[in-house]
């Protein structure tokens, strides 16, 4: 997802037996469904954890911003200009708000911004896949938005005040997102066989790597039961990849176009679709920073950091100016 | 790193009288830019007609540890809520 396989640092779930007398306070709280706030008692590794798992969100929001940045110059009307625009512009709130409960755990704006630009931090590896045409601009709203819902909807309910007061903001923006790119879809598969035919193949090479946003199958998801029992992941990658190809396949069906995946089918007996291996070699190369455009993505944040900080160095001095002068009157 | 812009707490007041909400926080080098921020980071979709941006080192909060005394006191007021009086049900405008 936004925050794909987050390091707990923990190698078991610590038994009632092994807890202490606080960490059994904390864990009583959480089963109650007690929000735990920034100034409560928490153990060290749940706040390692949030902070590396809000933080790699928080980045995937502001990385996010680059494949739909490269069509705001092209988007065929200025209609479209202005909802990709609006739609990038609450992507980068989305990454405020996510940011801000980060910080609430104690680790800086400028640190977690100097973790994704050293590589430390990660951010979804969705975001290392070029947009090609405009119809990516539509599959990305459709799918990886989408995507993105069936995620952070849960999360609202997460254990961590901060995160999930974020994710109800966040939330109420998604569907806007998830809409604006299916109706580009819409408008493409009506179009002419041209058009239908760049709906198709932005579907084709979306598809996959939009199922490989949930995560490793949780049989290889290492930290996947700590996570659960704090409360901070709390549907499984596997659960939440079948609940988006089950809703997302009849609205394929809907625009008269396939996902690319010979094995895919209905699955009565399940009430599920069925579908075929996901290439999980590819995800982890993307992950290592081998994707289509990691290396780019990463040098374009970096830069704008790099260029920007005359500004904000200017912005403080102004600011302290101003402050001494009022100081002297 | 040194000169990292302070952190402001932002409170929206929406359209329909009621009081300034805590919305969340963002940094801002002075006053001016937090409101400016503030309203873009937190009123893209008409959530409000007025914004307070208070510097988050100004505010003064209660700490989790003094929960107890200071809100567990309340508990046993009971009689501060009218539901405590049980009133004749003959008895009209109460
Ligand atoms: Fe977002
Ligand atoms: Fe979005």
């Amino acid at each position: 997802m936004y925050a794909q396989m987050v390091d707990t640092g923990v190698r078991s779930v610590k038994g009632q037996a092994e807890m202490t007398t606080e960490e059994r306070a904390f864990q009583a709280r959480i089963d109650a469904d007690i929000r735990i706030e920034p100034k409560d008692w928490m153990p060290e590794a749940y706040r390692r954890t949030l902070i590396r798992q809000v933080s790699q969100h928080a980045h995937s929001e502001i990385v996010g911003m680059l494949p739909e940045g490269n069509w705001v110059t092209r988007a065929p009307s200025l209609k479209r200009k202005a909802i990709l625009m609006a739609k990038i512009q609450d992507e980068a709130g989305h990454g405020l708000y996510l940011y801000s409960a980060a910080e609430t755990l104690g680790i800086t704006r400028d640190q977690m911004v100097a973790d994704l630009h050293s590589g430390k931090a990660k951010y979804s590896s969705i975001f290392n896949y070029p947009t090609l045409s405009w119809a990516d601009i539509g599959a990305i709203g459709w799918l990886v938005d989408g995507a993105a819902i069936m995620n952070q909807i849960p999360l609202c309910r997460c254990s961590f005040g901060p995160y999930a007061r974020a994710m109800v903001r966040i939330c109420k923006e998604e569907s806007f997102h998830q809409r604006q790119g299916y109706d580009i879809m819409l408008s493409l598969s009506r179009g002419t066989a041209e058009q239908k035919a760049m709906a198709q193949d932005a579907l084709n090479r979306w598809w996959w790597p939009s199922l490989m946003m949930f995560g490793p199958p949780d049989a290889e998801s290492v930290h996947s039961a700590q996570s659960a029992a704090w409360k901070i992941k709390i549907l499984s990658n596997d659960e939440l990849r079948q609940r988006f190809v089950d809703q997302t396949v009849p609205q394929a069906d809907y625009l008269g176009i396939t996902m690319p995946d010979p094995d895919l089918q209905w699955n009565p007996e399940r009430n599920h679709y069925e579908f075929g291996a996901i290439d999980w070699s590819e995800f982890m190369e993307v992950l290592k920073g081998n994707g289509p455009c990691n290396r780019d993505r990463l040098a374009t944040r970096v830069k704008a950091w790099d260029d920007g900080a005359w500004v904000r160095d200017a912005a403080m001095a102004h600011a302290a100016k101003r402050a001494s002068r009022q100081q002297v009157a | 790193m040194a000169n990292e812009w302070p952190l402001w707490e932002v409170f929206i007041r929406s359209q329909h009288g009621l009081a300034h909400k805590h919305v969340g926080s963002l940094h801002a080098a002075d006053p001016e830019m937090a409101i400016r921020n503030a309203r873009d980071v937190y009123t893209r979709r008409n959530e409000g007609v007025s914004i307070w941006a208070v510097r988050s080192s100004d505010v003064v909060a209660s700490s989790p540890g003094d929960k107890e005394a200071l809100f567990e006191p309340a508990n046993s007021k009971i009689y501060r809520h009218p539901t405590f009086f049980p009133m004749p049900e003959e008895v009209k405008h109460l």
